[in-house]
């Protein structure tokens, strides 16, 4: 049962991506309002996948995206950003910095669910 | 003497009936022979009417299986046609699940609050996420000056949206009409796009009474034109966002109505106190 982390300000978006995670069989799905509060969420349970923002309040997603890269603990969790910056080098900064996808909004729902059952199906 | 002549009679008698049983013997042979060779070709012909039967049998068999083979092929397609058309099919209804699901999350959404700033913040949201603008406006008609005044703005500050006067221009049209406005080409158009030209404009309508519009002036750069679910949102914009933002602020005026007539209220009965 994959636990999902989804890391977005905006409650619009985040209700939008947690009703997708949720058509993922036996998927669980944990939300943060900013990287601080995914920070805490990390801390408590148990997370397999990180959908996450790039602006946002607090702590942005590429901040966050670096201290998970940086954490031994949580260092192999896949992360996909969802961000409205579309251009090639924001995409190309991302996964730089560890984001293992990056995905332009406004997401196709159908094309995220594909992306997520490929990282959570994926042999780690 | 006699005796040696009849003696040689009889000896040429039994060469002569020696001769006969050896011609006869010799024609036995010959008939044997002949019979001999006669079944052999009978052998040979019942021996190979009987391949031809068996081919026969074996074509029969061919063409039966042959026939089979053009009906399974033919069902095969059959098949691989109707699994074609589910698997179509199962993606449309994915794809109807999907835009109703963001259908589902805008309204909700929408009627979620009665604070007139988070409805405006909301409808900022679902413009952005949901449909992709950069840049846009929303802007409620001044009924006092009837003018649309700019109340809420992303990627562009509010005070470069100019009022409208209503009826003028794209802006004042659409609010005037009621009827979307959208530009033949949304990604290619950006030459000619100005705050009082936008790509796109929503006219927020309660029925048949426009309350204000969205006014978009560009896409982000990953968005290149308008699918179907796009068209819904405007829908779904010009009508719930509408009667939220309505509702919203009709509430907040009424609470700030409240407050007052409650505070002149609590004034009133302090004062036979002093």
């Amino acid at each position: 049962m994959p636990n999902i982390l989804v890391v977005e300000d905006s409650p619009t978006m985040r209700q939008l991506i947690s009703f997708a995670m949720k058509r993922i069989s036996g998927s669980k799905v944990i939300e943060a309002t900013d990287g601080v509060d995914a920070l805490k969420k990390l801390s408590s349970e148990k997370i397999d996948l990180i959908l996450c923002d790039i602006n946002m309040p607090v702590m942005d997603g590429l901040k966050l995206v670096s201290l998970v890269r940086g954490n031994p603990v949580y260092k192999d969790i896949p992360i996909i950003m969802i961000t409205t910056e579309g251009a090639e080098e924001d995409r190309k900064r991302a996964l730089a910095i560890g984001a293992n996808a990056y995905l332009p909004k406004p997401i196709q729902t159908q094309e995220l669910i594909k992306l997520v059952n490929g990282f959570i199906n994926m042999p780690r | 003497m006699e005796k040696e002549t009849s003696i040689g009679k009889k000896a040429d008698e039994f060469l002569q009936m020696f001769r006969k049983g050896e011609e006869f013997t010799q024609d036995l042979l010959k008939e044997n022979e002949r019979l001999r060779f006669k079944i052999a070709q009978l052998e040979e012909a019942i021996e190979r009417s009987g391949d031809e039967a068996k081919i026969r049998l074996y074509e029969e068999r061919i063409k039966i299986t042959e026939d089979e083979l053009n009906s399974l092929k033919e069902r095969f397609k059959q098949v691989e046609d109707e699994n074609k058309d589910f698997a179509a099919k199962y993606v449309e209804v994915e794809d109807e699940n999907n835009n109703l699901a963001n259908l589902y999350v805008a309204s909700y959404q929408l009627h979620s609050t009665l604070d007139f700033n988070e409805v405006l913040r909301i409808v900022l949201e679902i413009v952005i996420n949901l449909i992709g603008a950069e840049k846009f406006a929303v802007l409620l008609i001044e009924d006092k000056t009837n003018e649309l005044i700019p109340v809420g703005t992303e990627g562009v500050a509010i005070s470069d949206v100019p009022k409208v006067k209503f009826g003028e221009g794209i802006i004042g049209t659409t609010a005037k009409e009621g009827e979307s406005y959208f530009s033949e080409n949304v990604q290619t158009n950006k030459g000619n796009v100005s705050m009082e030209n936008p790509i796109v404009c929503i006219p927020l309508k309660i029925k048949e009474h426009v309350i204000g519009v969205i006014a978009i002036y560009s896409l982000l750069m990953q968005k290149q034109q308008f699918s179907n679910v796009d068209y819904e949102l405007f829908n779904l914009l010009a009508g719930h966002a509408a009667t939220a933002i309505f509702s919203s602020r009709l509430y907040t005026q009424s609470e700030r109505k409240l407050t007052t007539i409650q505070s002149f209220l609590d004034m009133l009965k302090e004062k036979p106190r002093r």
